[in-house]
């Protein structure tokens, strides 16, 4: 099934006219003023996603995945947040950009999914108003019937049951599952070139995360989306994305195709990421290993690299470099498009000979 | 809803029920003489033990007071047959609240005649209290944590700090007698259906210094209910979409954050109705206030019992209305 709209307008970021990717995010630093000084909560982030490729982004909480997520869509107040660097959607620059501009892009070329539907959608609305509201908002000349068969056709396709009555349901009345369907239908309802989904399957339970992760799939298929889905969830990144970011407290720590982060992993923290993730069919007494500590404090971050303090392999780089200096994002042992940053000079020696044989032995034995 | 509403009302007449008891016992059983109050007045201070012994009995005081209390009951039912004295007879119909010992006139009646002054004076004032307060606290709300912001909050901390009746009084003071200002120098309740011009400019000052007073706290209420909502998902899902700030503001903020308020709203103007004292007896409006106030004074039995039933009966029916209203707002609630 295929979905048209009646009235497209005629945007300045549709998909055609932009050579190179849909979305470049350049040097992006994000600083909230707080009483206790400036918190950066995003510090010279950069990547950049293709229009049908899948971003994945994950990280601890707080560590500005989010963040940074709604710097793109700009719902930062201006007022209480600053933001520097470059964000370009479809070629228009938006850091600067006035909110009467930014209104026309926000919903209407790139959209969001948020987590917990409940709180996301409005409690005293109808779903289908408020589906065809943003429908609505995009397209003035629609009249309030098209809008609302929109709906229904957009609930429709995210396989809500019996969509035409469902659509004057109010969101108490839809399972979790149905009300993680409903916001998604809401974000794509204007055909987004970029669609942003922030933990979009966190308060679901696992088979219906399954159905709802296979319907983003099918759907990205569809409209050839840039999709960039934010997870601390490993399995979610292995099924969805296409390249993996890794962030630490605000940072870039690694960047690479998800075989290249999930196989091969250079930096640290995102062995201590794959460490603390379950495996099926490993025995049981197999180890989940935790990364110690805490999330550090974006109030006061630490020296160096951001990541020392946790960190069990600094004893390995010569010198306090760890402390003293925060490593550049690099290129990791030559592979085209890996980006680490890490001051460690062996990694993949390390992980083949000390991280593998610790958490996933049959892995290390079938490697060696 | 309709069951739940006859509910409410059955389990409201019950309250009023108690209610009404309560105000016999403490008229037989408290600390005062009704009795001689009225015997003092009528006979010009010169009340006789003998004269108090025919006050008593004429008024029912010898008898018990359940025997009087059921005989109020039944007036309220099916109307009573009166005696004041050997000669004096009134026929009373149904409902029928008794006949004030001080004026002689039926209870019911001057209640009848009372209430649009009660209810002028507290729809004006809310309506002006309301149509300033909310406004002024989402305005506050959008602008958290600027200069203005606070500026609204600590000044109205400030007003609504000052007890209501020094404030009124304040107000009366001020407004008529330091600077003249004709306008306001006759207050009173004057029927709208005689003159509606005149309505108007006698409750004027009663509604200028409720309103006053009452947006402060509405302010208040509205800031503080827009300030969590502004913060919740859904409000940052509507941005999301590409509203206009307005939308987002009114259409799903102002939406959410109004039925706290109205749920207070509903129960304070049930108060309001109910006891509007200060109000009316600063500025002279003969509502029912000022006439339970005289009726506490001077020990009329029927006069307070009556004003207690009906603050009561408004109370009753704004709880009712409010969680009426509240269902209709909030989808999620379900009456039963």
């Amino acid at each position: 099934m295929t979905i048209t709209s009646p009235s497209s307008p005629s945007s300045t970021t549709s998909a055609g006219d932009v050579e190179g990717p849909f979305l470049q995010v350049e040097d992006l630093t994000v600083t909230f003023p707080t009483q206790d000084g400036p918190v950066q909560a995003v510090k010279g982030l950069s990547y950049s996603v293709e229009l049908g490729k899948t971003l994945g982004i994950v990280g601890e909480s707080g560590s500005g995945k989010s963040v940074s997520s709604m710097a793109v869509m700009g719902l930062h107040d201006a007022r209480s947040s600053e933001i520097t660097g470059s964000i370009r959607v479809g070629g228009t620059e938006i850091v600067g950009l006035a909110e009467s501009r930014m209104r026309k892009l926000r919903g209407n070329s790139m959209a969001m999914i948020f987590q917990d539907a409940l709180a996301a959608l409005h409690p005293f609305y109808r779903v289908g108003d408020q589906l065809a509201e943003g429908y609505g908002i995009h397209h003035p000349k629609a009249s309030k019937r098209d809008a609302r068969r929109r709906a229904i056709e957009m609930l429709d396709r995210v396989g809500i049951p019996q969509p035409d009555r469902r659509v004057d349901d109010f969101p108490h009345q839809f399972s979790g599952g149905m009300r993680q369907r409903a916001m998604i239908a809401m974000g794509l309802i204007n055909d987004p070139s970029l669609l942003i989904a922030d933990e979009p399957t966190t308060a679901l339970d696992v088979t219906v995360q399954a159905q709802i992760l296979d319907l983003l799939q099918d759907l990205q298929r569809e409209f050839n989306s840039a999709v960039i889905i934010i997870t601390h969830d490993l399995g979610v990144i292995a099924e969805m994305a296409d390249d993996v970011l890794v962030m630490y407290a605000g940072r870039c720590v690694e960047f690479g195709t998800t075989k290249e982060i999930l196989t091969k992993p250079e930096m640290p923290y995102s062995w201590g990421l794959l460490s603390s993730i379950p495996e099926v069919g490993a025995s049981t007494d197999a180890r989940l290993i935790p990364i110690p500590g805490n999330p550090p404090s974006l109030l006061k971050p630490p020296s160096g690299c951001s990541f020392h303090p946790r960190c069990a392999h600094r004893d390995k780089v010569p010198g306090d470099l760890c402390v003293t200096q925060l490593p550049e994002l690099t290129s990791a042992s030559n592979r085209a498009g890996h980006l680490k940053r890490c001051h460690l000079p062996n990694p993949q020696e390390i992980y083949q000979t000390e991280v593998l044989p610790e958490i996933a032995p049959d892995l290390a034995e079938e490697t060696r | 809803m309709f069951a739940y509403v006859v509910k409410r009302l059955l389990s409201g007449v019950v309250v009023l029920f108690l209610i009404s008891m309560s105000v016999f016992l403490l008229f037989w059983y408290g600390p005062s003489e009704p009795a001689q109050t009225i015997c003092d007045r009528d006979t010009s201070n010169r009340c006789t033990p003998a004269r108090l012994e025919v006050f008593r009995e004429n008024l029912g005081f010898n008898n018990e007071w359940y025997e009087e209390y059921g005989t109020f009951v039944k007036g309220v039912v099916a109307g009573r047959e009166i005696q004041f004295g050997s000669t004096t007879k009134f026929q009373c119909d149904a409902p029928c609240l008794g006949y004030s010992y001080r004026t002689k006139a039926p209870v019911f009646e001057e209640m009848k005649t009372r209430m649009p002054a009660t209810f002028s004076v507290a729809i004006g004032g809310a309506f002006l209290y309301l149509a300033i307060g909310i406004p002024i606290g989402v305005a506050a709300a959008r602008r958290r944590g600027t200069l203005t912001d606070k500026a609204l909050v600590s000044s109205f901390l400030v007003i609504s700090s000052i007890p209501y009746y020094l404030f009124a009084l304040l107000t009366w003071l001020f407004l008529t007698i330091t600077w003249e200002i004709p306008f306001f120098a006759d207050t009173g309740y004057f029927p709208i259906t005689d003159n509606p011009a005149k309505w108007f400019s006698g409750m004027l000052l009663a509604w200028l210094a409720l309103g006053a007073f009452g947006c402060t706290q509405y302010t208040r209420y509205a800031r503080g209910s827009m300030v969590e909502v502004l913060n919740e998902d859904y409000i940052r899902t509507a941005k999301s979409k590409g509203l206009t700030s307005n939308s987002v503001v009114y259409k799903h903020g102002l939406r959410a954050a109004l039925v706290p308020v109205i749920t207070i709203f509903g129960i304070e103007f049930g108060t309001l109705l109910a006891g509007t004292i200060f109000t009316e007896t600063i500025f002279d409006i003969e509502g029912i206030g000022l006439w339970a106030l005289e009726a506490v004074v001077q020990r009329d039995l029927p006069v307070v019992s009556a004003t207690a039933l009906f603050g009561a009966a408004v109370l009753i029916i704004a709880n009712i209305l409010v969680d009426v209203v509240y269902s209709i707002l909030d989808p999620r609630v379900r009456l039963s």
